[in-house]
């Protein structure tokens, strides 16, 4: 599906330049992901991931460049934008003090599905993330793939034009994390829908992504599609992450601070 | 797989959904208030330890301390017992200690990931400030039931009517809606847990003793009984006061001050609150 040059882009990224003090967590990067088109932004912690992310869901205001998303401009027109994104943030974000379904009514009441609407968006919700027997458990009993799935779900209820998964799968384990990506490859081929998806996985960009682009220190070093990166590199059998070694110059190197580590422990512990 | 109704085109779906109908401002804005006002509530009907445990604090007060101070007699209740003439000023106290505390849950919805996908939703900001604000209030009036009881059981004698307990619950409300936008603009500033609980109790004590709650604010010296005058706990209590106890309100000036400060609060919050993920 990489080839869509005929499709409107639905996230638009042009210069997009964020400095915190004096130093650019992301420097100018452009990028646009067509319809339908599954988007990766792969690159070690404190590339600018996140950032980015939170630039596009209008969490975080830009220090330069523009994004647009259904061309609604971020910066400007916040609560358009808002209307058409399902966000799933890198921390666990389901309330666990409420059951699965009372986290998925309440986000309807919020977004204004109608009364009569609700029954049916919910039941087609928790069908479709494998939900339906637990919907009334509380979330503190669900596993971590299970809580991903109520998370991208939440973010589903809304009918999005892109879904913004932001590390979806840090601290699962490889079960899990199997489950999560079939649920994902199973939206693209149903539903026209874009997803940007944010992982310092290769194989998780690898087994989702239609293009992936490779940052570091705020750069984009690379972008196309997986097989094309790693044919790139000149030898026949590279991973990705020789790939990534290969774009960037040097090695697979985390740039990530205490905090960073502090939250992705943390995410970890939650998720047992 | 149940995707039919799923499966529209991007450009068509928000636009064709009922959430995209063209709400007016006023409609979504009372929708988001309501409803976030809901999830605080369900959250503490699974959970309502808390509001018994908080329950104990306000009991100690009247019993351990009412009780001893009422030997006393150095204090000027203007001619009521002194477990009368505290008994709203522990009412106040003990909603002021829940919302001063209220914005810790900032702190702790940032690190989880909750805040940020509630910011993602297509909702104003005020909604999440005035939302929780009034979360507190109905918070704080399970303390009013509380020290009703416990005035009813130590037989303290206070003003039991219809429209002075309505004006008591409008008085907590209002209060209790200025101390949670007050703490959650502290929350929004410094961001982290520890950091929080200190000024928390840095501010708690101030605002308890430099007020009317336990003594009149004629025994206290000048520069005492001006930090008490810009002290919004005063006025919650001179309402309360007033309500329960003398039953000379005075209604416009009190509640205008406090209508006045709540604005001002909720606004400020509204405006700090999106920071607090930065």
């Amino acid at each position: 599906m990489a080839e869509q040059g005929a499709l409107p882009s639905i996230v638009s990224v042009e210069s997009l330049t964020k400095y915190f003090g004096s130093k650019a967590a992301i420097d100018h990067i452009s990028f646009e992901v067509p319809q339908g088109e599954v988007f990766g932004l792969v690159g070690p912690n404190g590339a600018g991931k996140t950032t980015t992310v939170k630039i596009l869901t209008t969490l975080l205001p830009s220090s330069g460049g523009s994004a647009r998303i259904h061309g609604y401009d971020v910066s400007r027109q916040p609560g358009q934008v808002r209307r058409f994104i399902g966000y799933v943030p890198q921390a666990l974000s389901a309330d666990g003090d409420l059951t699965g379904y009372e986290n998925l009514l309440m986000f309807c009441k919020l977004l204004g599905i109608s009364g009569t609407e609700r029954p049916r968006r919910i039941q087609e919700i928790l069908e479709m993330m494998g939900l339906t027997e637990a919907a009334h458990r509380r979330v503190k009993q669900y596993s971590g793939g299970m809580v991903r799935r109520l998370e991208v779900g939440q973010a589903m209820l809304m009918r999005p034009s892109v879904l913004l998964l932001d590390e979806p799968t840090v601290g699962l384990d490889p079960v899990a994390r199997g489950t999560v990506w079939d649920l994902l490859n199973n939206f693209r081929q149903q539903y026209p829908l874009s997803i940007l998806i944010t992982t310092h996985y290769m194989e998780e960009a690898e087994a989702l992504c239609d293009r992936v682009a490779i940052m570091n220190h705020g750069h984009i070093a690379a972008l196309d599609t997986p097989a094309a990166l790693k044919a790139g590199t000149g030898k026949p059998e590279a991973t990705l992450e020789d790939a990534f070694r290969y774009y960037t110059g040097g090695h697979y190197e985390e740039e990530a601070d205490y905090r960073d580590v502090k939250r992705t422990r943390k995410i970890a512990r939650r998720l047992g | 797989m149940t995707s039919s109704a799923l499966a529209r085109s991007p450009g068509a779906s928000a636009d064709n959904t009922p959430e995209a109908r063209q709400e007016s401002w006023l409609a979504v804005w009372l929708r988001g208030i309501a409803g976030v006002v809901e999830l605080e509530v369900r959250k503490l009907w699974h959970d309502p330890t808390e509001v018994f445990t908080r329950a104990v604090q306000p009991a100690l007060w009247l019993l351990i301390f009412g009780e001893a101070f009422s030997r006393l007699r150095a204090i000027p209740t203007g001619g009521v017992s002194y477990l009368t003439f505290m008994a709203p000023g522990i009412l106040a106290q003990s909603m002021m200690f829940i919302s001063i505390f209220f914005g810790i849950a900032i702190i702790w919805e940032r690190d989880l990931g909750l805040m940020q996908k509630m910011l993602a939703l297509p909702l104003p900001r005020s909604v999440f400030i005035l939302g929780k604000a009034l979360a507190a209030g109905v918070r704080s009036l399970a303390q009013v039931v509380v020290v009703v009881i416990i005035a009813l059981l130590m037989s303290i004698p206070l003003r039991w009517q219809l429209v002075p307990l309505l004006g008591v619950i409008a008085t907590v409300m209002i209060g209790a809606m200025i101390f949670a936008s007050f703490s959650m603009i502290l929350a929004s500033i410094v961001k982290t847990r520890e950091r929080f609980m200190g000024l928390g109790q840095l501010f708690t004590m101030p605002f308890f003793f430099a007020s009317n709650a336990l003594y009149p604010i004629s025994i206290m010296p000048p520069w005492l009984q001006v930090l008490s005058r810009i002290n919004p706990l005063t006025y919650v209590v001179n309402l309360l006061r007033g309500f329960l106890v003398t039953g000379q309100v005075n209604a416009p000036a009190d509640f205008g001050i406090l209508i006045a400060v709540a604005a001002v609060m909720v606004i400020l919050a509204t405006w700090l609150y999106p920071t607090a993920i930065y």
